[in-house]
């Protein structure tokens, strides 16, 4: 294992990765990337595999639509051997109640100022979109053709085997066990212990999705992280039926066909308390098949192959930490996703590549630092299942 | 790697060879969570059953003796079920919470 680094990464998800891709990409090669189990083995591996650009702050906005440009030529830009599966079959919000509708409107405009092409739909229009949607109770709909679909293995592959290539190195099966901090009299970073050895380095990045709070910790900081379970299934694969995600923030769920045939499908459940459960349910399951089987009719003869769980990294509202932690001079966060951090993995490993290496930034990622809490200048995600 | 292993079936969910498990476990995925990952094997509708220990054999000839092998998650349900299934019996509780 490698005794010293210019720069070593925490977490071996989509975003680890990422990073760690586009600092050898900008010539700071001698990056180290630890993860404690298997390459996409937490949040990436377990996610719902949407790509969605439809927000409701300018800061999500601005990375989803930057990352969704990211995603059109990954496989070239790459140079992969396999396929990242990104199908952009669109994404279909649905509104039930006049404050929902009303906050999709403002949305919509909103997304439209940054050249979203978003469409406010009836709900007849909206079935011209979803043929076996269930309309019963719809307000209104609104629908984005360029967000999709992407395999989370895949691109994680992508970008760790274009990092490897590059001469980063990816350590599995390694845990970090704490850091040390001393330097010039600031207490910056200066190494980090884990279960292969000790690695001295001036600059950590925190990207270690769950466990976001506790690797905080270990460099004397505390974020306002927490982690929530979420839970999912999948069905066999069957012949292509639905080109869009479904969504319904009043149900709390979501439902996509992927370009395998299978469908995947989540739901929030309000009542779930923080904590580092991953395991399913068969509350869940019966929850799920419940609703969707209402909303999406014809799936009720589509056979359930497999329900797992994984852990939203949350913030206060809901918008991710980015960036260099003022304090501890080293100290990087990509933290927080609450749910969205495999769509946003494209830009978040480009902004903290720049940020970690003093390069303009390319989208303001000042407003996402974690001082925007002391300074109350928070932005609330309006649309989060 | 032989001619034959393009001929043989080993996971029959996915359409995946003996040359396709070969070709991914010499790139370096050596754990069964890893190849199910990359390559979708054992996440079809038989969950693994077929494949599961054939794929333990191939990984054992690669260097990765069986008793250092991981046997990867067993998730729910034991059994493909339809949705329809499962929203049919489920109980009264998650047919109200589902309102």
């Amino acid at each position: 294992m490698h005794s010293s680094a210019e720069v070593v990464v925490i977490g071996g998800g989509v975003n680890g990765v990422a990073i760690a891709y586009e600092l050898a990409k900008r010539g700071c090669t001698d990056v180290v990337v630890l993860e404690r189990d298997y390459l996409a083995s937490g949040a990436t591996g377990r996610c719902g595999a949407g790509v969605r650009q439809q927000w409701g702050t300018e800061m999500n906005l601005r990375m989803s639509i930057a990352s969704v440009k990211r995603f059109e030529t990954m496989n070239e830009d790459l140079d992969y051997d396999g396929d990242i599966e990104f199908k952009q079959g669109g994404y279909l919000l649905l509104a039930y109640t006049p404050a929902g509708w009303e906050q999709f409107q403002k949305n919509v405009n909103l997304q439209r100022s940054f050249g979203l092409g978003v469409k406010l739909c009836t709900p007849a229009e909206a079935r011209e979109i979803v043929p076996h949607l269930n309309t019963e109770g719809l307000l209104g709909a609104t629908f984005n053709q360029t967000d999709g679909h992407c395999n989370p293995f895949h691109v994680t592959d992508a970008y760790a085997q274009a990092a490897r290539r590059l001469g980063v190195k990816i350590y599995t099966n390694t845990e970090v066990l704490g850091m040390r901090r001393g330097g010039a009299g600031e207490g910056s970073i200066v190494g980090v212990e884990t279960t292969g050895g000790y690695i001295s380095t001036p600059v950590v990045v925190n990207a270690a999705g769950g466990w976001s709070k506790d690797i905080a910790a270990m460099a004397g900081v505390d974020i306002p992280t927490y982690s929530e379970r979420h839970q999912i299934l999948v069905t066999e694969p069957v012949a292509p039926m639905q080109g869009p995600m479904v969504m319904s923030f009043h149900h709390h769920i979501y439902c996509q066909q992927t370009p395998h045939g299978s469908f995947i499908m989540g739901l929030g459940d309000a009542a779930e308390k923080p904590g580092y459960s991953s395991r399913s349910t068969w509350q869940f399951a019966e929850e799920m098949a419940q609703k969707i089987t209402w909303l999406l009719p014809p799936l009720k003869g589509i056979r359930v192959v497999r329900q797992w769980a994984g852990l939203y990294n949350m913030t206060p509202d809901r918008t991710p930490i980015l960036g260099a932690v003022p304090e501890v001079p080293g100290f990087f966060l990509a933290v927080g996703f609450s749910g969205h951090g495999f769509m946003l993995a494209p830009m978040t490993g480009v902004l903290l590549a720049e940020s970690v290496l003093g390069l303009p930034a390319s989208l303001p990622i000042d407003k996402m630092g974690l001082g925007r809490f002391a300074r109350g200048e928070l932005f609330y995600e309006p649309s989060v299942v | 790697m032989s001619e034959q292993d393009k001929d043989i079936i080993v996971c029959r969910c996915e359409d995946l060879t003996l040359a396709d498990v070969k070709k991914l476990i010499s790139k370096g995925y050596r754990t069964l969570d890893e190849l199910r990952r990359i390559a979708r094997l054992g996440m079809g509708p038989c969950q693994g059953k077929t494949c599961r220990s054939l794929v333990q054999r191939e990984l054992q000839a690669a260097g990765t003796p069986l008793k250092h092998q991981l046997p990867g998650t067993y998730r729910p349900p034991t059994r493909p079920i339809t949705l329809g299934s499962i929203a049919a019996g489920s109980s009264e509780e998650a047919k109200k919470d589902a309102q």
